[in-house]
């Protein structure tokens, strides 16, 4: 009895594994068909270089380009800023701050991690895009730099925890050794446990990166939504994601715009693999 | 006679509640090897870090006494703990060169301490791997990792990075405990070449090493001094019954 019951436990973890690779496959296959159908009307180099995005004009015009831009441009600008924020946070929380201050800061870190997006957003809407506007002289406070800072607070959990994983991993002799060479502890921090800890840290861009790429709808509500070419951060502009969540209620199944929004999916899913592998190469990289 | 390079007076150290060090008193020649030998856990690395300060990093110390290199204390309030680290090199038991090239790991102290011209750096850097007889070896490799040497290489390299800053005392914590026995004599026979210029202290498990390496042994037992002599006094006709246990390996 106990014996058949184990064989159906096994088998019925055996089947979730297979179920949830068959779901990818599933999934991944059906993003082809539909976003591939777009190409039978529309040139693959006019979709991803074509500067103009109407999809409901006639004829409709489905190029990303100003979606691509700004999706990079808000991912950059986030990046610009969390990363140095993240390293410093890492090596505050990690080498600097007393015992008790750093458990502390840890979890406050993780509860940030916790804040849905959408609240953040929210607040971003309510405080952040006023703030922007009355300081730059701005029409409007919703532009991809609203946007770069909302997301690099979100990017900020994920990059400052494995960034503080890898400074706590550098082994303590790097650091015995420069002290005991007469170095500073802010010496031996920048000069042999930062790039002691090189790969972690660029594993942590990476996954902050692919955070920032996905994130939908707080981008939507903060980046003022604009699909034109971004010439700067003082502007609207509109991501793929956004992109995506804005128009997919509207579209009519079958039509070329929503094929256009399953293509869009195609280049985020692009997008993200090719982030994720990049993050576990770094993280897996031996020390040479 | 010549004078003492390191004095320790009525040192008693303290990790919390527990006693490491109790009432040690000795003084230390200059340019001697002095061997320090004692059962593991009666504090010879905790003594060995009192004297570069290595100690103050950890949590819940308390420190008495006094403890003079050159006639000045290291624990005074106006001690500059840079120049003591400068001045007091240390090997660990583990090589431990950074993730960086050899030449990188060389003049690391140099460049921490603001030298900034090439060519002394590079002279320094060929001067002190030439004293660990490395240069010739690698000098067509010194954009290599410092990673890829051997232990033994890592272990010179390490002394090498040491001796680009110019120490004056050098503490060497079981040196030669990661190596095998033919690298182990290489070190203790670069260590006496070093004796010229350097004061060295050294702790070792290894009996015949403290024998045959060093001038000058003391032995502890639970954080206290049992004795301190001449090497080859404390190894012939040791003056107290537990000193003569421990080196005929009776006991540890
Ligand atoms: N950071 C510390 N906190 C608390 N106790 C410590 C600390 N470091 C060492 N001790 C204790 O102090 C005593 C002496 O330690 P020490 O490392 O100096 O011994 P040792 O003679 O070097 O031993 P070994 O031969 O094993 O290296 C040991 O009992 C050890 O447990
Ligand atoms: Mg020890």
């Amino acid at each position: 009895m106990k014996r058949a019951f184990e064989y159906f436990i096994e088998k019925l973890i055996l089947l979730s594994g297979i179920a949830s690779i068959i779901f990818v496959i599933l999934i991944f296959i059906f993003l082809l068909r539909e976003g591939l159908s777009l190409f039978a009307a529309t040139n693959p180099l006019e979709f991803l270089f074509g500067r103009n995005w109407y999809p409901i004009s006639d004829p409709p015009q489905f190029g990303i380009l100003p979606l691509i831009l700004g999706s990079l441009l808000v991912t950059l600008g986030a990046i610009i800023i969390a990363v140095p924020l993240g390293i410093a946070a890492a090596v505050y929380v990690a080498e600097i701050a007393p015992l008790w201050l750093r458990d502390i800061l840890k979890s406050g870190i993780e509860l940030l991690a916790a804040i849905p997006s959408i609240v953040l957003g929210f607040i971003g809407i309510a405080t952040l895009a006023p703030m922007l506007k009355a300081v730059f002289h701005l029409p409007s406070g919703l532009t991809a730099l609203a946007g770069s800072i909302m997301l690099a607070f979100m990017a900020m959990p994920t990059i400052v925890s494995i960034i503080e994983d890898s400074i706590v991993s550098v082994p303590k002799s790097y650091k015995e050794g420069s002290l005991a060479l007469g170095a500073t502890h802010w010496q031996t921090i920048y000069k042999v446990i930062l790039p002691a800890a090189s790969s972690g840290i660029l594993a942590a861009i990476m996954l902050g990166i692919g955070r920032v790429v996905g994130e939908t709808m707080a981008v939507l509500m903060i980046t003022g939504n604009a699909a034109v070419l971004p010439t700067s951060f003082l502007q609207p502009v509109r991501t793929l994601t956004a992109t995506i969540a804005a128009e997919m209620g509207e579209a009519v199944a079958g039509s070329s715009h929503y094929y256009a929004l399953f293509a869009i999916g195609i280049v985020l899913f692009v997008i993200s693999f090719v982030i994720n592998l990049l993050a576990d190469m770094f993280l897996h990289r031996k020390v040479k | 006679m010549k004078k003492n390079k390191i004095e320790v007076k009525d040192l008693d150290l303290f990790y919390g509640d527990f006693h490491a060090l109790k009432d040690v008193k000795v003084g230390i020649e200059e340019k001697v090897i002095t061997s320090i030998i004692g059962p593991s856990g009666c504090g010879k690395s905790t003594l060995l870090r009192v004297l570069n300060r290595m100690n103050d990093l950890v949590e819940g110390i308390k420190i008495t006494g006094s403890v003079k290199i050159d006639g000045q204390d290291v624990y005074s309030p106006n001690c500059d703990l840079v120049a003591l680290r400068k001045q007091v090199g240390m090997v660990f038991q583990r090589p431990n060169p950074f993730p960086l090239s050899i030449y990188d790991n060389v003049i690391y102290g140099p460049r921490v301490h603001g030298e900034k011209d090439r060519d002394r750096l590079n002279a320094l850097a060929e001067e002190s791997l030439r004293s660990v007889l490395l240069f010739d070896e690698l000098k067509d490799h010194l954009r290599d990792s410092a990673l890829t040497l051997s232990l033994e290489q890592q272990q010179r390299l390490c002394i090498a990075r040491l001796l680009a800053v110019c120490p004056e005392v050098i503490l060497l914590d079981e040196p030669c405990s990661a190596l095998d026995p033919y690298s182990t004599l290489k070190i203790e026979e670069l260590l006496q070449t070093l004796k010229r210029d350097y004061t060295i202290l050294i702790v070792t498990h290894n009996m015949q090493q403290a024998a045959r390496a060093s001038d000058f042994t003391f032995y502890m037992l639970l954080g206290e001094m049992i004795e301190y002599g001449e090497t080859k006094q404390v190894f012939t006709s040791p003056q107290d019954p537990r000193t003569e246990e421990y080196i005929t390996g009776r006991f540890g």
